[in-house]
This record gives structure tokens, sequence and C-alpha cells, in this order.
């Protein structure tokens, strides 16, 4: 955490007078002419949102090999695949794989790469600080895996519960890794929501209210929310366990009257503000496909919102109900029995208003569609299976059983996962120029569709006929073998589904060089991301677009006639942005935040092995805090030929004037960027 | 250069003045202060809770911290992180007013107040382990050192920003156009001393 807390040191950029000179450091690094170094140092959130995504997909690949060792060691009764040792590191590791390193950084990517756009801003807040979340989500994902060469994965399940992870029960360093990869990629949420935050609040454009803005970047702003609140109970409890570990406190030593309770209370205040804080990105990205396929705008915008910031209130309260067999008492379990009936509320709300949403539209049956209608109708699935949990002898019945399983896959697979690839059709010709091919698409949709379904549908039963979770094998005779049979069928074609996803990638970006370019608005879609070319430039918007209503970019295009017709007002070409961004001045690249985010596994490695390597790390990190906080706004020639930029013209209402009162040319950043856009001008932060 | 601004901005907006302050009106480095804070409330809370689950050791299990504080010396090097506070205010107010002398004096205050307590907490924790209460004593033990350790931390971390304030002013690097940082390394140096009087309250008054 002490990690961010230099961040106000951080010299704005712009606001510097003419006589600030940056102290003695390495300046920043020039635009260099290597493509890879581009991405090292860059800070643009389109790029750090592209990399997440693409380490997001390589954590899948790994955590689906995971899901497939699982299964086909339940391929039969008595399996001898695993051990159960390595069983019970593959299970965990596969739950935190796809829970830290899969589903939030995808969600993260999407809120890097779209909600700047669709505030119609140039960048986030703190681009360095954006730069350093990626970074350290991948050195947290990385560190964590590296204990399968470091003699074994976390063996505790995703919650390692207490005192089950402590020393005694599991001597291996796999928990420390846990530990420690997750408060590093902790930090990478923190300063992700922090900065996401400070964006959504601060650097809308002009007339985007926030009740104009898109649904999509309302549910990141409670996402972000939800992970600044709940990170830090996580980041607690883990130290904790770490000091427990590794220094021999007592916090989870039942013997000196340490509580497993409070590591499981501790856990899941984290832990379901984290479901929904995983959801969410899948709701707002299936709500702004839908209206698009739909041709309709979406039922009761307000209501979904509002919905939504519910759901980021009540997520709060409802932890209790993964803890109705610890004993907890009869109070607790009917306050969190009705809190969890309740929170199925503003979640019926969303649902009811996708449904209106098709209800009479012109629906177009494109990939992007197929994916959100199986959100719909998936997610329903593991909704209605999650309020039956609020029941608790019912729940008491299904607690640790495939039940569970089944549930948590439906709404997280079925419904996150099937948002997230929903998007990446719908985004792709935005964020990479060209549009995945259609029919593929369609296939993959069915094919993942079979797989899922074969694979968790027949977990509802095995969990109602009795069969536990987290054991390595099963006995015959019980009626667990055929279905068994079938979940693991399921699985191989639901990752054969993946396997084609990553194939489409591929086949349609050569045979896209034989076909036009989609142009910026391939879907005749409604929010002003649209109105860029696609790929998005660097520069994202110039000028700044000004809105006036939601779905600003459709009613550019369309108006309703009296007699409720839609007619088509202006072109495409009238309405998309044409500027080639000459004169907007951009953050300059960095190298701090890279090297700031890898110290921390160094600093990790030593607190398991040896304490001078986290003098190094901490040396490394230190040099690193002041390097960034002491480096010059700007490249060398960074700002230069910027003064004419296009919104020059208002350049006298900047807050900047006062301070940017030296010459232009001088202080290249102060002229440079006052004009362009002030609110870069914190950005540099 | 007039008409290619006119030319390129926005057609369609109604009123084409581009807004140059942030949405909320609050700088963004000053809102992601604010932002963070929030965030660290709930650390706290976590390490809090654990402490009072936590407050008695198992019998046999040496000193509660109950036992082995000295309540009249806490509360003064609790008093002079308190009084942080105000020096820290005084040193936003002066770089306000472009009063760099002051800034400097009030500045090292700060840190010099800060440094007193995270000095009396060392000695502390010395004391406490001489007297039989080391880290891994007991849960009561654990859970004391890791609650005030953390809030010394925190405390540290504030100190080096604090210096590195003065060492930018001493080299001319901080301009009154940049009082903002200033002000916002106090918001967090007033943060951690509001979570000392919790912390204090908590641990040491709380029978």
């Amino acid at each position: 955490m002490a990690l961010t807390e230099p961040q106000p040191l951080a010299l704005p950029a712009g606001d510097g007078s003419a006589a600030f000179e940056p102290l003695g450091v390495l300046s920043r690094p020039v635009r260099p002419k290597q493509k890879w170094r581009t991405w090292l140092f860059t800070v643009d959130h389109k790029r750090i949102g592209v990399m997440y995504g693409t380490a997001a997909i390589f954590f899948f690949v790994i955590g689906g090999c995971e899901a497939l060792l699982i299964r086909a060691q339940l391929w039969s009764p008595r399996g001898t695949l695993l051990s159960a040792e390595t069983y019970n590191q593959v299970f965990t590791m596969h739950g935190t794989t796809m829970v830290f390193l899969v589903v939030m950084p995808v969600g993260a990517a999407f809120a890097n790469y779209l909600m700047p756009l669709q505030i119609g801003a140039r960048d986030v807040a703190f681009p360095r600080i954006n730069a350093f979340s990626f970074w350290c989500f991948l050195a947290g994902g990385l560190f964590l895996q590296t204990s399968w060469l470091f003699g074994g994965g976390a063996d505790g399940g995703w919650f390692n519960y207490a005192p089950n992870s402590g020393v005694v029960f599991s001597p291996g360093h796999g928990i420390d890794y846990w530990n420690l990869g997750l408060i590093i990629a902790g930090v990478a949420s923190l300063t992700g929501a922090i900065n996401l935050i400070v964006t959504v609040l601060n650097l809308r454009c002009p007339g985007m209210d926030l009740f104009k803005m898109p649904i999509f970047t309302w549910m990141t702003l409670v996402t972000q929310f939800l992970l600044l609140f709940a990170i830090p109970v996580l980041t607690c409890a883990q130290f904790l366990l770490m000091f427990d570990r590794l220094f021999h406190a007592n916090f989870f030593n039942v013997q000196s009257g340490g509580n497993p309770l409070l590591w499981e209370n501790l856990f899941w205040v984290f832990g379901h503000p984290e479901v929904y804080l995983m959801i969410l990105p899948a709701f707002g990205l299936v709500s702004e496909m839908l209206p698009v396929f739909a041709r309709k705008p979406i039922f009761g915008y307000s209501f979904i919102v509002w919905s939504g910031i519910a759901i980021g209130f009540m997520g709060w309260g409802v932890w209790a109900h993964h803890m109705f067999v610890s004993g907890i008492g009869p109070i607790s379990v009917t306050t969190f029995s009705l809190t969890t009936m309740f929170i199925a509320v503003p979640t019926g709300v969303k649902i009811l208003n996708w449904t209106a949403t098709l209800w009479g539209g012109k629906l177009h049956f494109t990939s992007p569609m197929l994916f959100s209608i199986g959100l719909i109708t998936m997610f329903t699935i593991g909704g209605l299976s999650g309020v039956t949990h609020s029941i608790a002898p019912a729940d008491t019945q299904q607690h640790d059983t495939y039940y569970i399983v089944a549930h948590f896959h439906y709404v997280l697979f079925g419904g996150a996962f099937f948002g997230f690839m929903g998007a990446f059709y719908f985004y792709w010709p935005k964020v990479f120029g060209y549009l995945l091919n259609e029919r593929l698409g369609k296939t993959n949709f069915w094919v993942m569709l079979l797989g899922f379904n074969l694979t968790f549908a027949p977990m509802h039963v095995l969990g109602l006929q009795g069969m536990s979770r987290r054991i390595y094998t099963y006995d015959g005779g019980y009626g667990f073998d055929f279905w068994n049979k079938v979940c693991t069928i399921g699985a191989f074609i639901l990752a054969f589904s993946v396997a084609m996803f990553i194939f489409n990638i591929f086949y349609s970006k050569v045979k896209a060089k034989s076909l036009p370019p989609p142009g910026p608005d391939p879907w005749d879609a409604r929010t002003i991301e649209w109105m860029t070319p696609s790929p998005t430039p660097e520069w994202n918007y110039d000028p700044i677009p000004t809105v006036t209503r939601l779905d600003e970019f459709w009613y550019r295009k369309y108006a309703d006639t009296e007699d409720h017709r839609l007619v088509r007002i202006h072109s495409l070409e009238e309405v998309a942005q044409h500027s080639d961004g000459e004169g907007v001045h951009l953050p300059s690249p960095s190298y701090w935040p890279i090297i700031a985010a890898f110290s921390l596994p160094i600093i990790a490695y030593g607190l398991i092995y040896t304490l001078w390597l986290c003098l190094v790390g901490g040396l490394v990190l230190t040099v690193a805090i002041f390097g960034w906080a002491l480096e010059p706004p700007d490249a060398p020639g960074g700002g230069h030929g910027d003064e004419h930029g296009p919104d020059d013209a208002h350049g006298e209402a900047g807050e900047l004037e006062s301070g940017a009162s030296g010459s232009d040319t001088a202080d290249e950043t102060s002229g440079a960027e006052a004009g362009a856009d002030a609110k870069e001008v914190e950005t540099v932060g | 250069m007039a008409e290619i601004s006119m030319a390129l901005r926005d057609e369609f907006s109604p009123h084409a003045h581009i807004d140059h302050d942030t949405n909320t009106g609050i700088s963004n480095t000053k809102l992601g202060m604010w932002v963070f804070l929030a965030s660290e409330c709930l650390l706290f809370g976590g390490l809090i809770t654990t402490y009072l689950l936590y407050k008695t050791p198992v019998a046999g299990e040496g000193p509660s911290p109950k036992q082995v504080y000295d309540l009249g010396f806490t509360s003064v090097s609790s008093f002079l992180l308190l009084m942080s506070s105000l020096t820290m205010v005084l040193a936003v107010a002066a770089i306000e007013r472009g009063d760099h002398h002051r800034l400097r004096t009030w500045l090292a205050a700060t840190a010099l107040l800060g440094s007193t307590f995270v000095a009396g907490q060392v000695y502390e924790f010395t004391a406490f382990v001489h007297e039989g209460m080391g880290y891994t004593t007991s849960r009561s033990s654990s859970a004391f050192y890791t609650l005030t350790g953390f809030h010394g931390v925190h405390v540290t971390v504030g100190i080096i920003m604090l210096v590195s304030l003065l060492i930018l002013s001493l080299r001319g690097k901080l301009p009154e156009h940049r009082a903002e940082t200033v002000e916002v390394v106090g918001l967090y140096w007033h943060f951690v001393d509001v979570v000392w009087i919790v912390i204090f309250g908590v641990v040491y008054l709380i029978p």
C-alpha cells in the first residue's frame, strides 16, 4: 500500500513555470524506434488496455489447462492422473488464476481501453500510475505462477481458509507465493481503482454529465469503488497470514487463541464484493452491445445505472452467506439470508431491462449479440441457483458440493466471460482495425455454449447427489460416473471453443488484408467511442467532442420523425472524426512504472527466501519512486510544434495561465498543455 | 491559426467552450489522494478489528499490551503527533502565502514531531520486548505490533515525503504554484494522525 503514497510528490507537469527545472535525473524516454520498447514504457491507456487483455488471455490458457487437468482426473472413479497433493494445488491455482489474473484483468482491459474513450478523454488521470498498475498486475501474476517452478502452487483453495493455510498444514511455499503474489496484484488493482475513479469523476468531456455516461462507464465506476474498498481488506488479511507464515505471528494459530473465523470474515468481506466487481464490467459491456444490435435505446437507462449502484452498496452486506455452515449463529444466518435474497432484486432489474431492450427491437444476430444473449440466459440460470443459496437450510445441504461449483461457473463463465467474449468480437475492429470473422464467431459461440453447458450443468446434479468439491477422486457406485464423464467431455469442447477464438484472431487478421477496412463504425453503434477512426489513434479525439445527450453518436447520425420513425440525418463521413492529431500533446512515456512494478516481486522473493533480496528490491523501488516523482514532465522534444494545438483558441481560460506565465517556447509543456487540453496537465502525475 | 481551430472544433457542439477545470473542480492529484485515503480506512479497519478481537492473550502466554504500556509516555508522544498536524497546516498556509522560509520551518517541524513519535514507538516496542511481550508471544502481541507497526510505517512514509518536500523547497524546486503538492502531502499526514487517534483510543484508552 505504501507504494502509492509518494504519489503526491509527483510534480504535476505543465503548471511548472519557466523557472522550474527538473532535478538531474534520467530524462524520459523519447518515443523509441523499436516497437517493443514503445510498449514497455508506454503510458497510453489504450496500449495498457491491450496489454491487460493479452496478459489475461495468457493466464486464461494457463488456468484453462489447470481446469482440463482437473476434469481429466475426474473422468473416472479412482483417477490416477494427479496425486491428491497436486490436485489440491491445481484447483487452488485454477481458481486463483481465473479470478485474479483473468476475469479481473479482462475487466480492467476494457475499463482502460474504453472508459476514457466513452467519456471523451484523451487519457486517464494518472497515465504513469496506469502503466504501473498493469506492470504490477503482470509482476504479481507471474510471481504467483513461478510457484510451480519452485516447489508447487498454493494448495488451500482460492480462499485459503485458516488454519489450513498455516505452515503446519501447508509447509511448502505455495501459500506464501499466493499471499505475496496477490498482495502485488492488489496494489495494481488499488492504484488502478484510484486512477479510474478520478478519471471518471474529473475528465469527462464537455456536456458529459454523470447521467449521460454510457452504462459501461458507470459500471466501471461502481466496479472501481468496489475494488477500492475490497482490496485493502484482502490485503489486510493476507498480511496477517503472511506474518503468521513467515514471522510466526499468532493470528490464525488456534493454540494461541487465533480465530479461523477472522480469516473467513475478512476474506469474504473482500470476496463477495469481488464477485460483483467481476460481473459488473460484463454487465456494462452487454448494456453497450444489446442496444446496438436491437437498434433501440437501452430500456430504463437510469434503472440499470441505479441497480448497478445498488449492487455496489448491497454487495457489502452479503458476505456471510459463504459462511452459513461455520457456526455464526441463527441471527447472522437469518440476516445474511435476507440480504442475499434482496441483492437478487437489482440484478433481476438488469435482466428485465435487457430483455425489454430486446423486446420489439430489430434484432441482428451477430456474434457479439449471440454472446450477449448467452450472458443473459446463462447468468439467469446462475443467478437463480445463487438465490437458492440464500435459503440457509438448503445452502447447508449444498455447501462444498459441485452444486456451488456449477453456480459460480454459471455466473462467472456464463455471465462474465460470455460478456467479455461478446465484447471481444464487438470492440475488436475499434481496437485492432479489423473485424473478426463472423461465421467463425457464430460457430465459436455455439460451440462454447454447448461445451459450457455440458461441463457445468451436470455439476448441479452431481452436487445435489452429494459429490464434494475439492476432493481429488470419487468411488464408483455413487452414480457420479456418468455425469463426470459428461463434464469432462464438455470441458474439452469448451477448450476447443477457446482455441477457435484464438485461431479466429489470427485467421481474421490474415483475411483482413484482402477486405476493406471496417471504418470507424462497423456496427452502426451509439456511443461516442465509435466516432474515432479504427483503430483508435493515439490522441483519441481531436477535437474533443461535446455531448448533449445519452447515445450522443447515434443522435448525430439519426433523428426521430414525428411518427417515431428513424431517419438518417448525417452520414458516417460527416460525424466521424478525421483529424490527424496534429498538435495534440500527449503524456510522455516513462521508464519508472515498469521498474517500480518489477521491484515488488524481488521484495517478495526476498521475504520467502532471504531478506537480503528485500534490500535489493527496496532500493530499486526507492530509486524508482524518486525517479518517478522527479522526472521531467516531458520527453526531450516531446512538446515541440505543439504550440498550435487545435484548442489554443480558448487557452485563455486555462487554469494554468497563472503558473505558465513563462513563454510558450521556453517551457515546452506549459504552452502546449495549457492550450491543448488543460485536463492533460494533471494526467502526468 | 484561429481558422484552423474553428474548422477542427466539434461542429455539433452547441457551446464550443471547453472547460479547462476538472469536472469536480478538485484537481486529480487531490481527488486521487482522497480516494486513496478512503481505501486506507478499510486497511486500518481490518487491523483494528483484528486487534479488538485479540486484545487479551490466552492465559499463560505473556503479558497483554495493557499490562506493559506506559500511558503517560504514549500520551505525550500522541500529543506530539497531533501537534504535527498543526505545523502541517501552518506549512500549507505558508506556501499559499508564498512564504518559503516559514514553509521550510514548518515542514521541518512537522517532520521532526513525526520522527519523535516514531522514535517513541521504537523505544516503546523495545521496552515491551524487554518486559516479555515479543511479536510472537501471543495473539495480542502479534495484533498490537502489527496494528501500531502499520501505523508507524505510514508515519515514516509521511516523514520521507515531508523531507523530500523540504529538500525540494531548499533547492528552489517548490514554487508557490505547487502549493497543492504540499497540501496533498498534508492530507495524507492528517489522515495518519486521525488514524492514530482511533488506534490510541482502541489500544490504550478502552479498558
